[in-house]
């Protein structure tokens, strides 16, 4: 009873909180406090339940009866408790980013901002607790939907466009694609349960097998696996807490994390190993991380090459996923950890960039490091996770996962993984040289008025965000034992 | 007991209103006198599926007189579905018609309207519960008059031309019809559907049962406005008054395409229709037609009434599809996306029709910014559009997971990309509102006119949610539907 009670207060109090975020639009004092609370209470619910599924509990509740023979249910197993802790305990972090980029921005439509802010993190821990596909299906759509005013904040025809491209990949590939592997599962199963080893083995051939995972990969459209990458970069147009906490955790962690769930529980690692119907994921996977690399190479505007960087990374849970060893799921769920904060990290240090400078160029940034010290170093703390160098938390996970791509002897792999760290290097570094060690423009004047030639650092609560999060980046690299527990009984322990 | 008499009773009741609400004249009385007459009538309505449901076939000689002389009523699981869904209708848009007509229709011709109202969902339920293949037609002909005349009350004078078109090609329809029904008539002597059902098995093999089928789908699919049969519809739904668009919509082709099944499930049967002649890869063809042509024409609409009015030719196609597919799991997401587009489209057309009498006209230019000045409504217009693509948590997705599972089931996996396509293009047209609604500027003109009055946003609101809730436990639906289902697959009305 207890249990239920828990696992409903996970989906109520976001909900709860952005009624009462509705009501108190009026007074942004109170209306912060309010999404504070919430965040906090949410927090503590999220780790109070990974700390149950450390110890072993794996609750489960039926919501209701949706058609004959199928619910919607709620089940927790590790994997979800690690993505409802970091998208609840990120969330925090990034509501005081946003009050302060909100108000130091005099963004406008601030409540419905926060509200819907509060619908994705519903929407992300109804993903997160999802017992079933369609479950994870509902929540997966109302997630596109939601998050859609965010991406039209601005209200602009720019906005407006790209929420046009936002939209049509995101529920394109949902309906066209993830919808009809949803349905041939049911049909081909008849159940559509997460459980451990898969729900297909003995059910379709290898032909089958491999034509429904097409529909899997390209359906999860969140998991931008190239072609289906271009609403990401289109989604930067929002403000950047959204692009934080959305484009780099929420909502393209739900992709990956929806792509591992199913390669776990729908697949089962062991069924496709022994069908070889995974085979051509990797390639493909492979190809998006280089290709993503190239064009963040080659992009000035900064939010852009954030955004490239996150299609190539998030195409190494996706690679690590489809090479089906257990040690690779581990590496798997540790780098939607990783990644998480060093991405939030960078994006953190991108829109404090824009708020105290307003600058979006990389090429705008010679000798930023000086004014925004504290802002650099956070971001360049986000970039060596993203290279994946010690002593940040992309190491770790980056480990995992070319063990298992050594192990294996899948070289394809290993050499991605060996050209993309060069290619990260190669678009990050530039930045942090360019900010410490280039001197700054001196017609800087000519083009800017004196607020902005005169500033300095972002806004206090910014600085405490970022620099949080970067701590944390560094954090997880000597402490992540209960992360490591948990991927390890995602894998199936070993 | 009067409930033996409820077949009849759903007939006569709001039949006899119509002269009632005549004599009365008075706006208020008429309105009361309908609202009582609807309330009763969906009682009615819904204690006879009840009674199907549990009890099967319901069988009712009018007059006492039996079958073969007298005419006689026949309502099963099937027909008192779309029943409830046709009376259910009429309850809902009889308190929102109120105020709902008042900008629309002369004070002096409101009685007018209650009447033919009541007229209309007589013949429409008269239709459902009938046994007598020359009934159908003389309902049919009730209800599309009263229709006729309901469109030309339409404020705008296109509403004129709108009801002629309509009347055209209605009677078309209807003498179709009437003609297959004669054909029938030589060849099996008789008129009562299950005993033509039970002789056409003898008759076996003649051109006059073929030629019959031929006028009967024809005639009827002109009435269901099956593409490319559908000319009438879109201005007839733009033009007409916004309860009247809005009882159509939910109702009219419904009852049509319940009458399509009939005849080709219990009355020819699925091997004559099916097996032995290419019915079904012809209606397989017009409704893969139906539903991208339509949805096409419907994002280059520039008028929010014509937009709905040309979506729901495309999402006629869904239904129609679903019966070519010849099963029973085809037949049961016919059923299931009769109820739940019935819930949309009402929901949708009765928003709209607060919008409209605010923002006086349904064309883009004048509901640009409705996010702004009209937000419940606009919101309302979101969650029924998101239901026409079959978002997840709607009515529309719960239809589109039958449909997809029962082309499944045949194994005709092309189907679901087909439909799952289909989708797509609602997307577009949906979005086309969202973004007019949301993007763009209101009017400068625009008196700022706040949300529609509570008698029309109560029942418009009320579909909606209703939309929202039997798309997330639609543990009824579908077991009805089911029902519905296998009454025409397997129970062809003889030896009851």
């Amino acid at each position: 009873m207890t249990e239920d009670i828990q696992l409903i207060s996970l989906l109520l109090t976001p909900l709860v909180g952005m009624l009462l975020l509705a009501l108190a639009g009026r007074w942004p004092n109170v209306r912060e406090a309010i999404t504070l609370i919430t965040a906090v209470v949410l927090f503590s619910e999220s780790i109070q339940l990974a700390v149950d599924v450390l110890g072993g509990a794996r609750p489960g509740l039926t919501l209701i009866e949706m058609l004959p023979g199928l619910t919607l249910r709620l089940a927790v197993e590790p994997l979800g408790a690690v993505f409802s802790v970091i998208s609840s305990g990120l969330w925090i972090i990034s509501t005081l980013y946003s009050i302060g980029y909100m108000r130091g921005n005099k963004e406008k439509k601030q409540t419905r901002f926060f509200v819907c802010f509060a619908g994705a993190i519903f929407a992300a821990q109804g993903i997160a607790l999802a017992g079933n596909m369609l479950t994870l299906f509902m929540f997966y759509e109302a997630m596109t939907l939601i998050t859609y005013p965010l991406v039209t904040h601005h209200g602009t025809d720019h906005a407006r466009n790209s929420a046009r491209t936002y939209l049509g990949v995101l529920l394109g590939t949902s309906i066209a694609f993830l919808l009809s592997g949803l349905l041939a599962t049911w049909v081909i199963a008849g159940t559509l349960d997460f459980r451990q080893g898969g729900i297909l083995a003995g059910h379709l051939g290898a032909t089958g097998t491999a034509l429904l995972l097409v529909l899997y990969m390209f359906g999860i459209g969140k998991a931008a696996l190239m072609p289906f990458h271009r609403w990401l970069p289109a989604a930067m147009v929002a403000p950047t807490p959204v692009s934080a906490l959305l484009h780099a955790v929420a909502v393209v962690k739900a992709g990956v994390f929806t792509i591992v769930k199913v390669i776990v529980y729908i697949f089962g690692t062991d069924n496709l190993m022994s069908l070889g119907s995974a085979d051509w994921v990797p390639v493909i996977a492979g190809f998006s991380i280089l290709s993503a690399s190239i064009v963040a190479l080659r992009a000035d505007n900064l939010k852009r090459r954030l955004a490239y960087s996150t299609v190539s990374q998030l195409s190494y849970v996706t690679l690590a996923a489809t090479l089906l060893a257990p040690i690779s799921i581990v590496g798997a769920v540790l780098h939607i950890a990783a990644h998480a904060l060093g991405k939030i990290t960078l994006f953190f240090a991108a829109g404090s960039i824009y708020t105290a400078a307003h600058k979006t160029e990389v090429s705008q940034l010679d000798g930023i490091g000086r004014r925004m010290p504290w802002t650099m170093v956070a971001f360049s703390i986000g970039a060596l996770s993203m290279i994946g160098l010690p002593p940040a938390a992309g190491f770790v996970s980056k480990w995992y996962i070319l063990s298992a791509a050594i192990s294996l002897e899948h070289w394809l792999a290993v050499g991605v993984l060996a050209l993309s760290t060069l290619l990260n290097a190669g678009y990050f570094l530039p930045i942090v040289w360019r900010a410490f060690f280039r001197e700054p423009p001196s017609d800087d004047d000519d083009h800017h008025d004196e607020h902005h030639a005169a500033h300095g650092e972002a806004p206090l609560l910014m600085v405490f965000a970022q620099t949080a999060t970067a701590s944390m980046t560094i954090g997880l690299f000597f402490y992540h034992e209960p992360v490591l527990r948990l991927a390890r009984a995602v894998a199936g322990a070993f | 007991m009067l409930t033996q008499h409820f077949p009849a009773l759903l007939v006569v009741v709001p039949l006899m209103a119509a002269p009632l609400i005549v004599f009365a004249r008075r706006s208020l009385a008429s309105w009361l006198i309908a609202l009582l007459a609807t309330a009763i009538t969906f009682g009615i309505a819904a204690s006879l599926l009840a009674q199907t449901l549990s009890e099967g076939t319901l069988v009712y000689a009018m007059g006492s007189w039996e079958a073969p002389l007298g005419i006689e009523y026949r309502i099963d699981a099937a027909g008192a579905f779309v029943a409830v869904i046709v009376a259910a209708m009429g309850l809902i848009v009889m308190p929102y018609s109120r105020v709902g007509i008042a900008a629309e229709v002369r004070s002096e011709e409101h009685y007018l309207y209650y009447a033919l109202m009541m007229l209309c969902l007589a013949g429409l339920l008269g239709i459902l519960v009938t046994g007598d293949a020359f009934n159908v037609f003389v309902f049919l002909e009730v209800s599309s008059l009263a229709t006729y005349v309901l469109i030309a009350m339409g404020r705008d004078r296109r509403a004129l031309v709108a009801a002629y078109q309509y009347l055209l090609m209605g009677t078309i329809g209807a003498t179709l019809y009437v003609v297959g029904v004669g054909l029938l008539y030589l060849e099996t002597g008789t008129l009562n559907l299950a005993d033509m059902a039970t002789r056409l098995v003898d008759v076996g093999d003649s051109r006059g049962v073929l030629a019959a089928l031929a006028f009967i789908t024809v005639g009827i699919s002109l009435k269901i406005a099956l593409f490319p049969l559908h000319l009438w519809l879109p201005n007839a739904y733009a033009y007409a008054p916004s309860p009247v668009s809005a009882f159509l919509a939910a109702t009219a082709t419904k009852v049509s395409i319940y009458v399509l099944m009939r005849y080709f499930f219990t009355i020819f049967g699925a091997t004559e229709v099916f097996d032995a002649r290419a019915t079904g890869a012809i209606l397989l063809g017009l409704s893969l037609a139906a539903m991208f042509i339509p949805a096409v024409v419907a994002i280059f609409q520039h008028d929010m009434k014509r937009l709905l009015a040309y979506s729901s030719v495309s999402q006629i196609g869904y239904i129609t599809l679903g019966i070519s597919l010849d099963s029973v799991e085809g037949l049961m997401a016919s059923a299931m996306h009769l109820f739940n587009h019935a819930l949309t489209k009402g929901g949708l057309f009765l928003v709209l029709g607060g919008v409209v009498l605010r923002c006086g006209g349904a064309g883009f230019d004048r509901l640009a910014g409705l996010g702004h000045t009209m937000p419940v409504a606009a919101f309302a217009m979101v969650v029924g559009g998101l239901s026409l693509i079959g978002v997840p948590g709607t009515a529309g997705f719960i239809s589109k997971w039958y449909l997809v599972s029962a082309a499944m089931h045949e194994g005709q996996w092309w189907l679901v990309g087909a439909v799952l396509a289909s989708s797509l293009l609602a997307v577009i047209y949906v979005w086309r509102f969202v973004e007019v609604a949301y993007f763009r500027a209101p009017p400068a003109d625009h008196p700022a006119p706040g949300e529609a009055p509570l008698s029309m946003q109560l029942p418009a609101l009320a579909m909606i949610a209703a939309c929202v809730y039997f798309g997330i436990d639609a543990t009824w639906s579908s077991e009805v539907s089911m029902r519905v289902a296998e009454v025409l697959m397997y129970n062809p009305g003889v030896g009851q």
